[in-house]
């Protein structure tokens, strides 16, 4: 690729959003917002090389595609005056006050003023179907390609686009507001933002289709940029309102900068995840010299500034504070056990899930030994759950039933997800 | 502003019961007052219901309607009533119709009109 060619693909992730947002605010319409964004990068790649880089890209892009949907509006206009007073929307600072029902007003401006926020909460609304809001966070914020996204997530290239373009169809027809929601709002509807994010991450982190490898480096690191965004935009939430309304956006940034340490404590151990014959290398064989330590440290500030605030921790602070404890361990056998079964112990009270307590009975066979861990597991109701499978294998194993840990291994394997999952427990399984 | 239906989804054909019915009474006050009524009502069940098939069929373009005895559908869920709400957008409209589905006791199914 060219040196042009390069600089493109960087302001494109780094404006993409910002374009699509901003044009999404003045013309209060995705579609527009979009097509202009595309265009306007497509008409970059013929200029640049010629007219040289401009000195402010992002603003080149944001006149680009004003100056083209305007073009568009016009010609839409005069073809008929129903469609422009269609895309001549109100001005959407006027949304921004989604409270008025039955005397509960926000204030004016809204409770956060960024475009590229409203943005993420559009896409990420719970009236949209959980994969429409995946699909829809990562062609309008995070700038993928349908034939991407569709790869990402295994769907023909059509019914994708269909699903997008049916999510943008919803979005102006039950007219889904472009903005940030009421204070009232905010917690619960950052959940369902973190949720999509996180299902973006897990996606790219442990990829489920077994035609693909396992770690896809290319959805992680958009998951992680797209919760950097909602991470650097949310605390400016509390400032403007009272203590109330402050405390709730406190808890929705806490588990906003929760989901970015997890995000990047887990990226950190990504090199050395893989084997290099394609087998998944499990935690405690992992070679720690190959982690990244950056992302390390800066995952481990994340998580005791969390700590610091004295605010109790939400889920996500807690699946992290639990891998900056692995991460903190310079050897699997330093690892602070007895740290890790507090923290699941922690966890299960916010959410008692059977995975969750899968996960703590791993760690109680550390501190307590397999016979423990494996009374805790036997009557899990996960008996479709691959991980289910291979931890009973492993206890199993560990107190030497070795055919009862065989027949665990071949159920595991039998519903594993990808093949790097199915390599490491077949060499596992057939391990003397 | 934005026209919504919202329809009362019910399984029963059992009416709304004296409390409920003031809850209604009490949530249609406060929706007229806030400027969101823009009309509502209860229906007959679905026995009562006739389907009316005006359309020219086989029998040629001056063929007599075709009237039918019963609902449209056979499902375990119909509509027992509905309001038709002004809001600016969804997120006020939700809002409305998480209170509706409160005061009436019953799910509520919340759909733009077109072009609204």
């Amino acid at each position: 690729m060219s040196d042009v060619g390069e600089v493109i693909a960087r302001v494109h992730r780094a404006q993409w959003a910002r374009v699509v947002a901003t044009l999404a605010r003045r013309f209060g319409d995705l579609d527009i917002a979009e097509e202009m964004a595309a265009e306007a990068f497509a008409t970059a790649v013929e200029r640049w090389p010629v007219d040289g880089v401009p000195p402010n890209p992002g603003g080149w892009l944001t006149t680009t595609a004003h100056r083209k949907a305007i073009d568009q509006v016009r010609r839409e206009a005069r073809r008929t005056a129903k469609h422009r007073e269609a895309l001549m929307l109100s001005d959407p600072t006027d949304l921004s006050d989604p409270a008025d029902v039955f005397g509960t007003a926000a204030p004016p401006g809204g409770v956060i003023d960024d475009d590229r926020l409203r943005l993420v909460f559009t896409c990420c609304h719970p009236a949209l179907a959980m994969p429409a809001r995946v699909a829809l966070t990562l062609r309008m914020v995070g700038g993928l390609t349908v034939p991407e996204i569709a790869r990402a997530f295994l769907t023909q290239e059509a019914a994708m686009g269909r699903r997008i373009t049916r999510a943008k169809e919803k979005i102006k027809a039950a007219k889904i507001p472009y903005g940030v929601p009421s204070r009232a709002d905010v917690p619960a509807r950052v959940t369902g933002v973190l949720a999509v994010l996180y299902l973006i991450f897990n996606e790219g982190y442990l990829t489920s289709n077994p035609e693909r490898q396992a770690v896809r480096g290319d959805l992680t690191a958009e998951a992680i940029r797209l919760t950097r965004l909602v991470h650097a935009l949310l605390p400016a939430a509390g400032e403007a309102d009272g203590p109330a309304a402050g405390e709730a956006a406190g808890k929705a940034a806490g588990e906003a900068a929760g989901l970015l340490a997890l995000m990047l404590l887990t990226e950190a151990r990504r090199p050395a995840r893989v084997s290099a014959s394609g087998a998944l290398v499990p935690l405690d064989q992992q070679d720690r010299r190959a982690w990244d330590r950056q992302l390390i440290a800066e995952g481990h500030a994340l998580v005791r500034a969390r700590l610091a605030s004295g605010q109790p921790p939400g889920r996500y602070q807690l699946l992290a504070a639990i891998n900056a404890v692995h991460t903190d361990a310079r050897a699997a056998r330093d690892t602070d056990w007895s740290q890790v079964v507090a923290l699941y112990d922690q966890l299960a009270r916010l959410d008692p899930s059977p995975i969750v307590r899968l996960n703590r009975a791993i760690a109680v066979a550390e501190l307590d030994g397999p016979q423990v861990a494996l009374a805790q597991v036997d009557d899990l109701p996960l008996q479709g759950y691959h991980a289910f499978h291979a931890t009973r294998a492993d206890l199993l194993r560990r107190l030497g039933r070795g055919e009862a840990a065989r027949a665990a291994y071949d159920r595991a394997i039998g519903l594993a997800g990808n093949t790097a999952e199915t390599a490491y427990l077949t060499r596992r399984r057939d391990q003397p | 502003m934005a026209q919504y239906l919202m329809s009362v989804l019910t399984d029963s054909t059992e009416l709304a019961t004296e409390p409920e019915m003031a809850a209604i009474g009490a949530f249609n006050e406060q929706l007229k007052a806030d400027g969101h009524w823009v009309f509502a009502g209860g229906l007959a069940a679905p026995d009562t219901a006739t389907v009316v098939d005006g359309r020219a069929g086989s029998a040629g373009p001056d063929a007599e309607p075709v009237f039918t005895d019963g609902p449209y559908l056979e499902s375990k869920e119909w509509i027992a009533g509905f309001w038709i709400i002004e809001a600016p957008h969804l997120d006020v409209a939700s809002r409305l119709a998480a209170l509706g589905s409160k005061h009436c006791n019953r799910r509520i199914e919340l759909r733009p009109f077109l072009g609204g």
